[in-house]
């Protein structure tokens, strides 16, 4: 997920051409205060004129304790983009006061079946701490992302390159989203000129759950897909193990060996994973193991 | 008289006598007879071990005995660094000589001085492959006598041959040459490398003189331009400034939109079907073009190819390709940066080339002819695939030609790399100001917004459409940046003919009027 400052136009008006599964027009830490009703009002008018073809589009907005946050809303919710982020996620409470001006704002626009989802964003030690409880606070929230400049500044430690202080927060929050089935986003990697930087923080970040990563240059979109996409070999292993996984299926067979190697569920499940990452048709294997 | 894009080229143009009209691209080459017009070489002769130094620049051109009405020709190797050009022309304006007309291979930044010498009527016409800055405005707005011919760099050598330009006096810039005239670019302090567009002139002038800063010991190993041809060498303190003659390593653009644009480029040729052991390859040397060696060279390790040779402007880039195993060799007629120099001078596989070899269209063994794939760049793009590279948005002259219709012609895939707009402005157009390149040569068209392959090409887009190449009809694409951009306004142009294109077999495929307001 690219963050573009929703200040500037030149590079709202080109966010769907760089690559990248989805992009945050932020009206929140990338503009000054003094640009705030300018970079409202020029993402408002973006929505509704540029084609961001397949890419999907974030709004964040500024959190309720500012002057801004409801205006935000009452000027990006009637448009309904993708999703919009709440930074600074605390409390159930504040997602349900957020929720609350979402839905009376989709209400007097008659916006009866809203698409627009909601993403909560960790940037806070309470926010870590009650991030279990966030992430069940409403049912439109899908995904669950941290944010690591604020959350170091919370707590009172520099952001190292190993990512060690925000390491446990990391984690607790993929658990918080893995068990309420949630996409969890990573935090950006800053230093845009460091590629094996962000190369090796993308795959620890992808080993430990994360599904994604937020991107703060064009340039990082390509490094994030080669670490999460899935390799030729891996999708090759993956289609055999879901071919197999039918065949023996049909013969009632639930655990099977390929190669030695036991397959069961989990195994399976993984492979799904695998090949839809790779936009593998399900369907088309499964007619051919027939 | 309308040539074959439709444009209405003048039968006649005082100064420069009849022109033909463009009939397509290879329609003249191929079908119709090669000029017949060749010209010989000039009868020289020496006294035995008499000395052809000269002591200043001055000198060696009174020798050559100037007059009102010649032809004047220098090289441009020396980019925005050259400091012999504007040397020569101000020595011949100070022995009162006018009427010139000054045919070097391009023209840059360098020249802005060429501008009172063409107000006061001193330099008449000119011929090059690319006016830029203050020169390329004033022959805007129609201050040069006769209108400028804009050709390519094959079509230079070709208008030698043919005697369309008749070079009377040549001055070389060499960054290292001996008592006799032998003379290279690959080393010195000046060092530029490859020296290839400055051949022709050097055999087929009536009268050259090298300049250099470093004269070095007989006989100067390697030489480009060699002593047969050589009637003066003059040393002088400097021949530019180095620091614009070649400057250090060209980098990889950082702009994301040429990267995005130059990943795409390069997925179109990894799927072209060109994409292969033995491939040859060519690309531009700045922005997007340049971006795509980049990923095609991660494409190339990916997958194991090995091409065979890389021609053209050549970078640091590729000569690290060339050093990783990526290319057998090059094949190089003009190098653009510092680093290029030692590699010319010293890998046996990187090879210096004339222009004639690099681009003529009437030879037998153009480079441009074996090309499998370049990438170019664009100013302006149209919906028949026109490229215009040499007028900017108000009309005005401000680029070059180049290797560009040249390599297009040759090549098995040409693919133009350009932005869907820049600014406010939509470079998708209808007609382009200024066709260049005509669109017949032209396959593919990459912009960030979607590939566009030209009609002719079915197979090539099916294939590219099969990999998962976001292919776009380009008037979809012009219809969907307009609306955006909106439409710009119609130039401000007068009725004067200012210059005129040529194709790089010598008919005119477009002309270039007067602008008006140029702010």
């Amino acid at each position: 997920m690219l963050y573009i400052p929703g200040n500037n136009p030149a590079m709202i008006q080109q966010a769907g051409v760089y690559g990248c599964d989805a992009v945050l027009l932020d009206l929140e830490d990338a503009v000054a205060l003094n640009q705030k009703d300018a970079a409202r009002i020029l993402v408002r008018n973006m929505l509704k004129t540029v084609n961001f073809y397949d890419t999907e589009v974030c709004v964040r907005v500024n959190n309720f304790h500012t002057p801004f946050g409801l205006t935000d809303l009452e000027e990006i919710v009637p448009l309904q983009p993708d999703n919009i982020r709440f930074p600074k996620t605390e409390t159930v409470a504040d997602v349900k006061e957020f929720m609350k001006e979402v839905r009376r704002i989709e209400k007097e626009h008659g916006i009866k079946n809203p698409s627009m989802t909601i993403h909560v964003m960790i940037e806070t030690a309470k926010g870590v701490a009650n991030v279990y409880d966030i992430a069940t606070a409403d049912p439109r929230i899908d995904a669950i992302t941290i944010g690591g400049q604020d959350l170091t500044a919370d707590m009172g430690i520099i952001k190292t390159p190993d990512g060690v202080g925000i390491d446990y927060a990391r984690k607790r929050i993929v658990m918080a989203g893995k068990a309420n089935d949630l996409d969890v986003l990573d935090t950006i990697f800053a230093d845009v000129n460091d590629d094996e930087g962000l190369r090796e923080e993308t795959e620890y970040i992808k080993k430990i759950g994360f599904a994604g990563k937020a991107l703060i240059n064009p340039r990082q979109v390509d490094v994030v897909h080669e670490v999460f996409n899935p390799t030729e070999n891996e999708v090759r292993k993956a289609y055999r193990v879901y071919s197999e996984y039918i065949k023996n299926k049909k013969a009632g067979i639930g655990v099977f060996a390929i190669d030695g190697k036991m397959v069961d569920a989990p195994v399976v499940q993984r492979a799904i994973t695998v090949l839809e990452f790779a936009k593998i048709d399900l369907k088309e294997i499964e007619k051919n193991a027939g | 008289m309308k040539n074959a894009i439709g444009v209405e080229i003048p039968e006649y143009i005082e100064g420069l006598g009849k022109l033909e009209p463009f009939q397509g691209v290879w329609k003249s080459i191929i079908e119709d007879e090669v000029p017949s017009t060749n010209i010989s070489r000039t009868l020289k002769a020496k006294k035995p071990h008499a000395s052809k130094l000269c002591k200043t620049l001055e000198e060696a051109i009174k020798k050559c005995k100037p007059f009102d009405g010649m032809t004047v020709t220098c090289h441009h190797h020396l980019r925005g660094g050259d400091g012999v050009l504007m040397k020569a022309i101000q020595i011949l304006d100070e022995m009162g000589i006018k009427d010139i007309t000054l045919a070097s291979s391009s023209l840059t930044s360098a020249h802005d001085g060429l501008v009172p010498y063409v107000e006061k009527g001193m330099i008449t016409r000119i011929f090059t492959s690319g006016i830029r800055g203050a020169l390329g405005d004033t022959i805007s707005v129609g201050k040069l006598k006769y209108p400028a011919i804009i050709h390519s760099h094959g079509g230079r050598v070709r208008d030698f041959l043919t005697g369309r330009i008749k070079p009377d006096l040549s001055v070389l810039a060499a960054s290292a040459a001996d008592e006799e005239g032998n003379a290279t670019g690959a080393h010195g302090p000046s060092a530029f490398g490859s020296m290839g567009y400055a051949d022709i002139d050097a055999r087929y002038s009536r009268n050259v003189i090298v300049v250099t800063d470093n004269l070095v010991e007989y006989p100067c190993i390697p030489s480009t331009v060699r002593q047969h041809f050589i009637d003066y060498v003059v040393k002088v303190d400097s021949i530019g400034d180095a620091t614009k003659i070649a400057s250090g390593t060209t980098r990889i653009t950082n702009s994301p939109m040429d990267l995005r644009i130059a990943r795409i480029a390069a997925t179109v040729i990894e799927h072209s079907g060109l994409f292969k052991n033995g491939m040859s390859f060519q690309v531009g040397a700045g922005g997007a073009s340049l971006a795509v060696a980049k990923f095609l060279r991660e494409d190339m390790k990916r997958k194991s190819i090995i091409g065979s040779f890389m021609i053209g402007g050549v970078t640091s880039y590729g000569v690290d390709m060339l050093n990783e195993g990526l290319f057998h060799s090059i094949f190089d007629v003009q190098s653009f940066d510092a680093a290029v120099s030692s590699s010319v001078l010293n890998n046996p596989n990187h090879i210096e080339i004339s222009c004639d070899q690099y681009a003529n269209p009437n030879n037998c063994g153009s480079m441009t002819n074996k090309l499998d794939v370049v990438v170019l760049g664009a100013l302006e793009v149209d919906v028949d695939f026109n490229v215009n590279v040499i007028t900017g948005s108000s009309g005005e002259i401000r680029g070059a030609s180049g290797g560009h219709s040249d390599t297009a012609s040759g090549a098995n895939l040409t693919v133009v790399v350009c932005p869907s707009f820049r600014g406010r402005l939509p470079i998708v157009k209808d007609r382009v100001h200024t066709v260049v390149t005509p669109g017949e040569s032209v396959d593919v068209i990459v912009t960030e917004r979607g590939v566009c392959v030209n009609p002719a090409k079915p197979n090539l887009a099916a294939k590219l459409k099969e990999a998962g190449v976001k292919v776009v009809d380009i008037r979809d694409l012009k219809e969907e940046v307009e609306k955006m951009t909106g439409i710009p306004a119609e130039k401000q142009l007068g009725d004067q003919i200012v210059a005129l294109v040529e194709y790089r077999d010598g008919t005119i495929i477009d002309v270039i009027y007067n602008v008006k307001n140029l702010s």
